[in-house]
C-alpha cells in the first residue's frame, strides 16, 4: 500500500491546491457559471410554457443551433475519447499530463450534447416513448442506443484511468477536506492497494475500455452523421458522412483540449508539466486533423459543385452568397490556419497554437451551421407560400441563452472536476520506473 | 412537463371513456343491467366528416383510443389515389381555405399550398397545388423513432398526434415538404374535440401534421374538402384499383386520364412513389397572373421571389 502511493504523494502536495479548498477567485467563477446555467434555465422554462415558437425554428429549418451544439458537443466528447483512448493503446510517453483532461472533455460533453437534442423535442413529457414505443428502423433508435453504450464505456473508461489516483487521494492522510469526501474516495478506491494482481487486472481492462471506447467513438459519430445522410436532402444525402463527421469530431476535439491545456496550465501553474512539446504534438495531430478535414469538405463541395444538379446547385449558390463569409471562416480558415501555424516551426509558440486552436474549434461550430441550416433553407420544392418571417432561419436569444448555458455547465463540471481529481494524472508517473503499470 | 390545458378535457374523457368501457364489459359479463353506464351526462364535442361540431354525450360515442386503433387500419380494399389538373388551377386558394376549416388549422397553418412553379427559365410558370404526397415509400415512416405516423394499406400516411414526440426527423426526411409543426398553442386546437387521427383534429401544440386524404371522410364514402372547394375542378380523387377519379363533377378512369394527357408524378427519381399525381398544364384554361386576382397582399407577397414576379416587378 505505501509503496505503491509514497510515489504519488510529493505530486499530490503539489495539487493539494486544488483539491482542498476553492480560492475566492474560483468561488467567483463558479457563482458565475451558474448564474449562466440559471438564465439557460430561465429560457428553457420561456420555451417550455411558449412553445417552440420562441425559437427561431419554423417548418423549413425545423432544426437550429440546437442540433450544431449537440453535434459540436459530441464532436469534442467522441474526440476526447479517440485521442486518450488511442494515447493509451499506443503507450504514448508524453501523453500523461494530456490525458486526464482529454477523458474529462469526453465525459463533460457526453452528458451535454443530448440535452441539445432533447431541445429540439416538441414534447418532452414524451421521452420514454423512445424507449416505449421505438423502432430500431429509425436512426433516432440508433443514436440512442450509441449514445447510452458510449455513455456506459466512457464512464467505466474514465473510472478505470482515475481508480489509482483516487486510492492515492484516500491514502494521503494530510489532506484537508470535508469528512464525506475522505469517505467518498475510500469508496469509490473500491479497495484498491496497488497489489500485482489488482495492477495486472486493472492494466488489462484499461486497455479493453480503451479499444472499446475508440470502436464506439467511431460508431456512434458515424450513426449521429447518417441522422443527416439517410434523408433525401441535397446537402445531407452524402454516403462520406460518416467518416467526414468522424475527422471533423476528433479535429474539433483536439482544439477543445489544447484550450484546456492552455487555461489550466495558467490557472494552476502547471507549466512543469504541461511544455511546448506537448502544445506541438497536439498541435501536430490536429494539423493532420485539419489536412483531413480539408479533403473532406473539398470533396463534398467540389462533387456537388461540378455536377451541378438543380438541388446541390441552389445550395452552393446559397452558401456562396448568403453564407459566404460563414463559408470562408470555416472551410478556409479553419482548414489553413493550423496548417499555416503548425505546419512552420517558427509559428509553433504555445499562443499561437492555442489561437490557431480557437478558430478551429469556432469554425467547426460553423461547419456544422453550415450543414444544417442552408440545407433547410434549400428544400427540394422552393420555398413560396410561406408567410415570410418563416422563411429564413435566424436564431433567437432564446436559443443563444440556451448555448451559453451548456458552455457554462460545460466549463462548471470542468472545474468542478478537477477539484475533485487532479486534472494531472498523479499515479501514472510510476510506470517509467519500469513497473507494471 | 408541459402544460396543455387545453388536452386535459380530453384525456380526462379518455380516461372516463376507458374507465366506463372497462365497467361495461364487466357489467355484461355480470349479466347485470346495462342502464349505470348507458348515459353519463356528460356532453362531449365531437367533428363529424362534413366537418361540424356536434355535442354528444360522452357514451354514445367512441373514445379516442377506438378511433387511433381504427385509423392505424386502411379501409379494406381501398387504394386512394389524386390527380391534380394543372391546367385548370388558377390559385383561387379554395382547397387552401377549406382545408383550413375542415382541418381546424390557425391562420397561415396550411396542409395545402399552392406554389408558382417555373422549371427553368424559358418554361411558362403554372401554379402547383400540393397536397401530402402519400408516398408508397414514405421516408417520414421510416425515419419515425416511435411509429406516431405510419402508412395504411389504403396508401394513406397517417400521424397520431398522441404518439408524436415532435423531434421533426420525419419533416427533414419528406423531400416535398408537405409536413407542418404545431409551434404554439392555438385556440383551433381544441382540446375538447374527441381526437381522431383520421381528421387529425384536434392539433396538439409539439407535433406534427399533415395532409390526411380526410381519411376520415373517405371512410364515410366521402369526397376531401380540397376537392369539394375546388371552383375549376381541379383536383380529381378515387381509388387506383377501381381505376376510377372523380372531380366531383365528372368521373373518369384513371388509367385513361393519366395516358392521354401525360400524367406524371413530382419528383418521381426521388423513388418516393407518391399516390399523387400531376396533369401537365397544358391548354391552359387561365393565365398565370389570374392566380393574383383577389388574393390580399400578404399572400401576394408569398410569391415575391419566384422568377415570374421578379421579371414582372
Amino acid at each position: 500500500m505505501e509503496t505503491i502511493n509514497s510515489a504519488s504523494t510529493e505530486k499530490l502536495r503539489e495539487f493539494r491546491s486544488q483539491i482542498e479548498r476553492p480560492g475566492m477567485r474560483s468561488i467567483i467563477w463558479i457563482i458565475f457559471l451558474t448564474l449562466l446555467i440559471l438564465w439557460g434555465i430561465y429560457a428553457l422554462y420561456i420555451q417550455i410554457s411558449g412553445g417552440h415558437v420562441v425559437t427561431g425554428m419554423r417548418d423549413n429549418v425545423v432544426w437550429g443551433i440546437y442540433i450544431v451544439n449537440f453535434i459540436f458537443f459530441m464532436g469534442i466528447s467522441y474526440a476526447g475519447a479517440l485521442i486518450s483512448g488511442t494515447l493509451h493503446l499506443f503507450r504514448t510517453s508524453w501523453r500523461k499530463p494530456v490525458i486526464r483532461m482529454a477523458e474529462f472533455i469526453t465525459i463533460i460533453a457526453l452528458f451535454i450534447g443530448p440535452l441539445y437534442i432533447l431541445l429540439c423535442i416538441g414534447r418532452l413529457d414524451r421521452l420514454s416513448f423512445l424507449v416505449l414505443f421505438g423502432r430500431i428502423q429509425s436512426p433516432i433508435t440508433w443514436d440512442v442506443i450509441a449514445i447510452s453504450t458510449d455513455i456506459f464505456g466512457c464512464l467505466i473508461f474514465l473510472y478505470l484511468s482515475v481508480l489509482r489516483d483516487i486510492a492515492a487521494l484516500r491514502d494521503f492522510t494530510e489532506l484537508k477536506i470535508p469528512k464525506w469526501r475522505k469517505k467518498l474516495y475510500r469508496i469509490l478506491a473500491l479497495g484498491y492497494t496497488g497489489t500485482q494482481e489488482q495492477q495486472v487486472r486493472l492494466k488489462r481492462a484499461t486497455d479493453i475500455m480503451a479499444g472499446m471506447v475508440i470502436a464506439i467513438a467511431i460508431i456512434v459519430y458515424s450513426v449521429l452523421a447518417w441522422i443527416f445522410s439517410v434523408t433525401l436532402q441535397p446537402g445531407w444525402h452524402s454516403t462520406i458522412f460518416g467518416p467526414y463527421f468522424v475527422i471533423a469530431a476528433v479535429y474539433s476535439g483536439t482544439g477543445v483540449l489544447i484550450i484546456a491545456m492552455w487555461l489550466f496550465r495558467k490557472i494552476y501553474h502547471l507549466e512543469k508539466h504541461l511544455t511546448r512539446k506537448h502544445f506541438i504534438n497536439i498541435g501536430v495531430l490536429m494539423l493532420v486533423l485539419a489536412a483531413f478535414f480539408g479533403y473532406f469538405t473539398f470533396s463534398e463541395y467540389l462533387t456537388k459543385w461540378y455536377g451541378s444538379q438543380k438541388n446541390d446547385e441552389q445550395l452552393i449558390h446559397l452558401l456562396m452568397d448568403k453564407y459566404f463569409i460563414l463559408f470562408i471562416l470555416s472551410n478556409y480558415l479553419g482548414v489553413l490556419m493550423p496548417l499555416i501555424v503548425v505546419g512552420i516551426p517558427k509559428f509553433r509558440t504555445i499562443n499561437m497554437i492555442t489561437i490557431t486552436a480557437v478558430v478551429v474549434v469556432i469554425a467547426l461550430w460553423i461547419n456544422r451551421y453550415l450543414i444544417v441550416v442552408p440545407t433547410l433553407e434549400s428544400p427540394y420544392i422552393p420555398i413560396q407560400d410561406f408567410r415570410p418571417e418563416w422563411i429564413s432561419y435566424s436564431s433567437t436569444w432564446v436559443e443563444w441563452v440556451l448555448t451559453l448555458g451548456g458552455l457554462a455547465a460545460f466549463c462548471l463540471f470542468f472545474t468542478l472536476g478537477a477539484r475533485f481529481i487532479p486534472i494531472i494524472s498523479i499515479s501514472e508517473d510510476q510506470d517509467r520506473k519500469g513497473e507494471i503499470l | 412537463m408541459e402544460k396543455n390545458k387545453k388536452n386535459t378535457p380530453r384525456r380526462e374523457f379518455l380516461r372516463t371513456g376507458l374507465l366506463a368501457g372497462a365497467g361495461a364489459f364487466a357489467a355484461g359479463n355480470l349479466l347485470s343491467s346495462c342502464s349505470e353506464s348507458s348515459k353519463s351526462g356528460k356532453k362531449l364535442k365531437l367533428l363529424t366528416p362534413d366537418g361540424k361540431l356536434v355535442e354528444v354525450d360522452a357514451s354514445d360515442i367512441k373514445p379516442s383510443e377506438e378511433y387511433k386503433l381504427q385509423a392505424r387500419e386502411g379501409i379494406p380494399g381501398r387504394k386512394f389515389v389524386m390527380v391534380i389538373d394543372l391546367a385548370k388551377c388558377n390559385n383561387a386558394r379554395k382547397c387552401v381555405e377549406a382545408c383550413q376549416e375542415g382541418h381546424h388549422l390557425p391562420t397561415n397553418h396550411e396542409y395545402m399550398k399552392v406554389y408558382m412553379m417555373q422549371d427553368s427559365d424559358k418554361s411558362a410558370p403554372y401554379w402547383f397545388p400540393k397536397p401530402c404526397f402519400q408516398c408508397d415509400n414514405p421516408l417520414c415512416v421510416s425515419v419515425c423513432p416511435v411509429g406516431a405516423t405510419y402508412k395504411r394499406t389504403d396508401g394513406i400516411v397517417l400521424i397520431d398526434h398522441d404518439r408524436c414526440i415532435g423531434c421533426k426527423f420525419c419533416m427533414t426526411g419528406c423531400p416535398y415538404s408537405a409536413r407542418n409543426f404545431a409551434w404554439e398553442d392555438h385556440e383551433e386546437y381544441d382540446g375538447s374535440i374527441v381526437y381522431n387521427p383520421e381528421s387529425s383534429v384536434p392539433g396538439q401544440e409539439g407535433t406534427v401534421s399533415k395532409c390526411v386524404f380526410c381519411a376520415d371522410r373517405l371512410r364515410e364514402n366521402k369526397l376531401p374538402y380540397c376537392l369539394l372547394a375546388c371552383p375549376m375542378g381541379v383536383i380529381y380523387f378515387g381509388d387506383i384499383d377501381e381505376d376510377a377519379v372523380t372531380n366531383g363533377s365528372e368521373t373518369v378512369a384513371f388509367s385513361e386520364l393519366i395516358r392521354d394527357r401525360s400524367g406524371y408524378r413530382y419528383l418521381e427519381s426521388l423513388g418516393t412513389r407518391p399516390s399523387v399525381y400531376y396533369l401537365p398544364p397544358v391548354n391552359r384554361q387561365f393565365p398565370i397572373e389570374r392566380g393574383y386576382d383577389g388574393l390580399d397582399e400578404e399572400i401576394k407577397d408569398r410569391y415575391k421571389d419566384t422568377p415570374y414576379a421578379k421579371e414582372r416587378g
